[in-house]
């Protein structure tokens, strides 16, 4: 009458490297398949000449190349942002936000001091008001969280729509021409704070910074001594209080941080390529990169790879779209395609299924 | 005829990990009847009766109700079979009141209607003499008061079986007599009740049969009125403890901590520690003995910094210059900043100690992350430290990268204690530094702390096994409900004398 | 611009946020806190327009049913928006992936079916501007009670809504009723706060949070459906929908997860979106400050819920944390 469960759950005590990784990579193959399912019922196109649209879109010319190259740049520096705040288990979701912030400072300063002072200054100026409108973004947050324990992924994620009004306003307010709606582009002829070509590449400087970034984030968190004490309260607050750390100052330090990564994010986005600020400067980059790095597993290294999987796949799913006369969201919902089955995949590294054993039914 | 068992368990065995938690476990329960299931920490018994209350499910063997053989793969299964758990830690959702909490997942026809349910509760409550406010919210309830509300929930389904885990752990004598008779009367009303304890006399006070378990294995089971302490003692360990613990005279013993009139409130505001006094001299282990949660964690807690205490203060006499500094409201850091090397081997070890998911080196970290100048973290010597507590210690680990969640409890400890040693610290505290661990593990830690003592560190030694305390400690503080009840020595006081202490009724200054 | 005509706007701003934050508060009481909800309310509105698109189209406006016309859509709305919420519920119940992360590529991916759908509608309607008209699916949804008009001003205010105005009330008022009067609301607010102590009592956990997500899902996605059919007179123009998926979210916490608190919020956030066309000489661009009063409304609500630190007034104690039994 009462049988055993078809089958039970146990957490796995541990689980290979190259295990894990073989799971992860069938979670992905899986998901082209199913994504080559999807788009051949919603195209009738064949999946295999798709998907060779998809990589010619990404990688198909050098130009095409850079394009890709700076897009993960920013996407990975967003994501570098989110690092050390992640590692402490703060859950920042306001990282769209923080871009902002901090893009629409480096925009104040280009649009109104551009002709004031000589451009080295200006660069200076842009890079620090973006460092600091990103970091009181950030810090916010965290000084509620340490003082009363505010919710901070709720508070984080309503500070981002703050900073989208905001920037609204100021591009209403300084608008150019005066009711256009738009600041268009700051000093297009004196190109006075655009961050200048290297080797006559536009982006090259923007993803050297990237690297510095990371290789920083990286040594960061792995060999300093604020980098222990983010990990050690993230595992255990507990801990860190037995050992003395301050948790509240860690918090709000942190978060200076993480703000002042995205804040410079935002500098990059105005300074390095779109030499203009609008709502959609960040373009929804502060949420990708929650799941970016997460997908890393808070580790810069593997970030690189995880944010150039997603930006690979929307400049490649952007590439099918125009081809085929499709719509660019098709990319989002190629990504989420593939979000969906990496982040499912985590449960079978985590855990273990027992099938209900054959010989006991025999016995019955 | 043979009268059929109204709880049967056959051959059940649980794994976590690669780690036997109950290997073999038979037992059988009859209507009527109080069963107490007797073993050390550790030793299997919450496994077993959360796989009979559907928390786990076995790897093995068959449970049977009334001689039908059953599946328990839910707790809601356990219901149908009329079981009820009274957890250890209680499951009660704080936000509710006892009343919403007991009909919890219940179901019966008619309206749902809470003032019913309240008067209900109330009727159940005055049968068995509890008292209750159905309408008060769990967080605003003290701890006794939260387990009649669990035992309320398991009255108010109606169960035949009971299973009680440890219920007097938290209770004082009075309320553990109440319970008791609450227990005789469900077992006149026919039912079959199952006790966890490890107290001797509890168990010869209130049970019909016991049940004892060593190490996830079951030993076997023997009618209460022919047993006796020593017998109980001897299949719950093994074979007769004759603990071969070395302890020297103290070395020219000087007053190191000088604890005076020390009080401190828990966060629900409850008197925790109540006019603490104690003096902890260099060179001797003071052993600290109590029930359970006498406050024994909140007063090493204080001194270590790491609870604010109210009034009373903590004086540190200084081993090389005899300066006295005052402990009062200094953090762990400042503490250290002070230059008092004082070590603390946390009850909790893998949430207060240590960080699980960290390896042997960082582990050794945590204490000298600081070291050295500039930003950047000083591995090599905590590398090295970590290398020498594996090697001297014998911590069973792959590598120092290994995360000490993943040891077994004995190597855990080892970490941890190495660490807390390596400082050469002048005072020692350990708060239960040998519960879970085998025996041979125990011993390393019982070596390592007559070592401190030879070395001249004051030693604070909380323990809960009054054999081990009596042959460890050179003095011992007994606490009973947060108050000093008797300072002695343990070279000449008796078990039963300590024993006696930490019941001792004590006079309560609200 | 009579206080009529403002009080009317109001509520039909306020509405899509009340579908969208009831459906929210339904599943953050069972401690997941869905950040899809955006993508949801998305997929929601586009079911709603395929469903009329295809019967519009297929029939011809002058043969449709008003039965059909309603019905159809809102099938389809419910359907997609519980596929939404199946997605969401496997992978974080059953599969237990992280939430934030689920939740933030269900908005990515719910966006991306909406504006999909949508710009491949276009395409099909081959219309010269960048939207479709369902004027007549429209006008079937927007029926308002025909005693209306009779009643004077209180009648405009409290009658000309379609049935889905009246539905989003009715719906919060019965999930408040749900969730403080009724044995299941009693058990999953217990499966929220405390899931091992609702599995211990035997409460199916795994059932109340796949019931719980799926039925918000439902919810919020007639959130998207009202605005579609109601508001936009049947006009789905890409990105039309805009951030108010966050606002349903904001509106959660400024009602501390109390259904019929935030039949109220609804209306002040609903206000707060539309006061700027009511003050006068306001430039553009002060609009769009006001535009964030609602976001900052909300903080200053989550900060002093979490000063003043009431139990009652607290998100749920296991939000975000995925439950397993065996967990030690």
């Amino acid at each position: 009458m009462h049988k055993e469960p078809l089958f039970h759950i146990v957490k796995r005590p541990a689980i290979e490297w190259y295990k894990s990784w073989a799971i992860r990579v069938l979670a992905v193959i899986l998901a082209l398949i199913l994504a080559g399912i999807v788009t051949l019922a919603l195209t009738g196109l064949n999946p295999l000449k798709v998907y060779a649209t998809m990589v010619d879109g990404a990688v198909g010319t050098t130009r095409r190349c850079w394009a890709l190259a700076q897009k993960t740049a920013m996407l990975l520096c967003i994501a570098l942002a989110l690092t050390p705040a992640f590692r402490m288990r703060f859950w920042n979701t306001g990282a769209e936000g923080q871009v902002l912030a901090g893009g629409m400072a480096a925009a104040a300063v280009m649009l109104k001091c551009g002709d004031l002072v000589p451009n080295w200054l200006l660069f200076i100026l842009m890079f620090l008001s973006a460092i600091v409108a990103g970091a009181i973004w950030g810090v916010i947050p965290a000084f509620f969280k340490a003082k009363w324990g505010t919710n901070e992924t709720l508070f984080t994620l309503m500070m981002n729509y703050i900073a989208i009004q905001i920037v609204g306003f100021f591009v209403l307010e300084w608008s150019v021409p005066k009711g256009s709606g738009q600041i268009g582009i700051i000093n297009q002829n004196s190109q006075a704070g655009w961050i200048p070509p290297l080797f006559g590449q536009a982006y090259l400087i923007n993803i050297i910074l990237v690297a510095l970034i990371t290789v920083f984030v990286y040594v960061y968190i792995r060999y300093t001594k604020h980098g222990y004490e983010i990990d050690v309260v993230g595992e255990s607050e507990r801990t860190a209080r037995y050992i003395g750390i301050d948790v509240k100052k860690v918090i709000i330090r942190t978060m200076i941080l993480s703000g002042a990564i995205c804040g410079i994010t935002g500098f990059l986005l105005v300074a390095g390529s779109d030499h203009t600020i609008t709502k959609d400067t960040a373009g929804g980059n502060g949420f990708t990169a929650i799941m970016v790095c997460w997908l890393a597993k808070f580790n810069p290294v593997w970030m690189i790879l995880t944010s150039l999987l997603i930006c690979f796949l929307q400049k490649g799913a952007g590439e099918i779209a125009t081809m085929f006369q499709l719509n660019l969201s098709f990319a989002d919902i190629i990504t989420g395609i593939i979000i969906f089955f990496i982040v499912g995949s985590e449960f079978f590294i985590n855990y273990r299924i027992i099938w209900r054993k054959k010989e006991k039914e025999d016995r019955k | 005829m043979e009268k059929i068992p109204a709880l049967e368990l056959k051959n059940i065995s649980k794994k976590f990990g690669s780690k036997y938690a109950n290997k073999g476990i038979d037992l059988k329960v009859y209507k009527g009847e109080i069963l107490s299931i007797l073993g050390e920490n550790g030793s299997g018994k919450t496994t077993m009766l959360n796989m009979i209350s559907g928390i786990y499910f076995p790897d093995e063997g068959q449970i049977y109700i009334n001689g039908d053989a059953v599946t328990i793969a839910s707790p809601n299964d356990a219901f149908r079979y009329r079981i009820g758990m009274i957890h250890q830690h209680f499951k009660l959702v704080d936000v509710f009141t006892a009343t919403e909490n007991i009909i919890l997942g219940t179901e019966d026809e008619g309206k749902y209607d809470l003032k019913k349910y309240s008067k209900k509760v109330k009727e159940i409550a005055d049968a068995y003499g509890f008292e209750i406010d159905p309408d008060k919210k769990i967080y605003e309830m003290s701890v006794s008061e939260k387990q009649t509300v669990e035992i309320i929930k398991v009255l108010y389904r109606g169960a035949d079986i009971l299973m009680l885990d440890e219920p007097t752990a938290v209770l004082t004598p009075q309320e553990t007599r109440k319970l008791f008779d609450v227990l005789r009367r469900m077992k006149a009303d026919g039912k079959a009740i199952i006790i966890i304890t490890h107290k001797l006399h509890e168990v010869l006070d209130v049970s019909d049969k016991v049940a004892v378990l060593r190490k996830g294995a079951y030993i076997g089971t023997v009618n209460t009125p022919e047993t006796n302490e020593s017998q109980l003692t001897e299949m719950m360990v093994g074979q007769k403890v004759v603990l071969n613990i070395d302890r020297d005279d103290p070395v020219d013993p000087k007053d190191r901590l000088i604890v005076a009139h020390l009080n401190c409130f828990n966060h629900e505001g409850t008197k925790v520690l109540d006019d603490v006094t104690f003096t902890a001299k260099s060179g001797e282990i003071l052993g600290i003995a109590g029930i359970a949660g006498s406050g024994q964690r909140e007063l090493l807690e204080t001194i270590a910094g790491l609870q604010p205490m109210v009034t009373g203060g903590v004086q540190y006499i200084d081993p090389a210059t005899g300066k006295v500094e005052f402990l009062r409201d200094k953090t762990p850091q400042e503490i250290r900043e002070m230059g008092i090397r004082l070590s603390f081997v946390p009850e909790d070890r893998l949430g207060m100690g240590l960080v699980g998911n960290m390896g042997t080196t960082d582990n050794m970290l945590l204490r000298s992350y600081l070291k050295g100048k500039g930003v950047f973290l000083q591995k090599e010597e905590s590398r090295n430290l970590a290398e020498k507590v594996i090697r001297e210690l014998d911590v069973v680990t792959p590598d120092a990268e290994f995360p000490v969640r993943r040891l077994s409890g004995g190597n855990v400890q080892k970490v941890l204690v190495g660490r807390e040693i390596a400082a050469a610290p002048t005072v020692f505290m350990a708060a239960y530094p040998v519960r879970g661990l085998d025996i041979n593990s125990s011993y390393v830690i019982y070596h390592l702390l007559n070592e401190q003592k030879k070395n001249g560190a004051a030693v604070i030694f909380v323990g809960e096994d009054l054999d081990v305390l009596l042959a460890l400690s050179d003095r011992i503080v007994v606490i009973g409900s947060g108050t000093v009840t008797g300072i002695v020595d343990a070279r000449t006081t008796t078990k039963e004398e300590v024993g006696l202490l930490m019941t001792k009724e004590v006079r309560k200054n609200a | 611009m009579s206080l009529v005509m403002f009080l009317q706007r109001m509520v039909i701003q306020g509405i899509p946020l009340l579908f969208g934050s009831t459906g929210e508060i339904i599943t953050e009481k069972s401690g997941h806190l869905n950040l899809g909800i955006p993508g949801i309310m998305y997929v929601g509105a586009i079911g709603g327009v395929i469903g009329a698109f295809m019967y519009e189209t297929g029939v011809g406006p002058e043969n449709m049913v008003p039965a059909l016309a309603i019905l159809i859509p809102f099938i389809c709305s419910v359907a997609m928006s519980l596929c939404m919420g199946l997605i969401y519920c496997f992978l974080t119940v059953t599969l237990r992936a992280n939430q934030n992360v689920t939740g933030l590529a269900l908005t990515t991916f719910g966006v991306g079916v909406g504006n999909f759908f949508g710009g491949s509608l276009i395409k099909l309607s081959s219309a010269d501007v960048p939207s479709i008209a369902l004027s007549a699916t429209s006008n079937y949804f927007k029926t308002a009670l025909p005693f209306a008009d009779k009643l004077g001003a209180v009648g405009q205010v409290l009658f000309s809504y379609s049935f889905l105005a009246y539905a989003a009330i009715i719906i919060a008022l019965v999930a408040s009723y749900m969730l403080k009067k009724t044995r299941v609301g009693l058990h999953l607010r217990a499966v929220g706060e405390s899931p091992a102590t609702a599995d211990a009592a035997g409460i199916n956990v795994t059932r109340y949070k796949y019931v719980a997500t799926c039925v918000g899902s439902i919810i919020a996605g007639l959130g998207g459906l009202y605005y579609i059919m109601d508001y936009a007179c049947g006009v789905w123009s890409n990105n039309g929908f805009g951030d108010r998926g966050w606002l349903s979210v904001a509106l959660v916490i400024f009602s501390t997860w109390k259904p019929d608190v935030a039949i109220l919020g609804s209306m002040l956030f609903g206000a707060l979106l539309i006061i700027q066309n009511y003050i006068p000489n306001l430039t553009m661009s002060a609009q769009e400050l006001i535009k964030m009063t609602p976001y900052l409304v909300t903080i200053i609500v989550l900060v002093i819920v979490s000063a003043r630190n009431k139990r009652e007034n607290q998100p749920p104690a296991g939000l975000g944390l995925p439950y397993f039994r065996e967990e030690r």
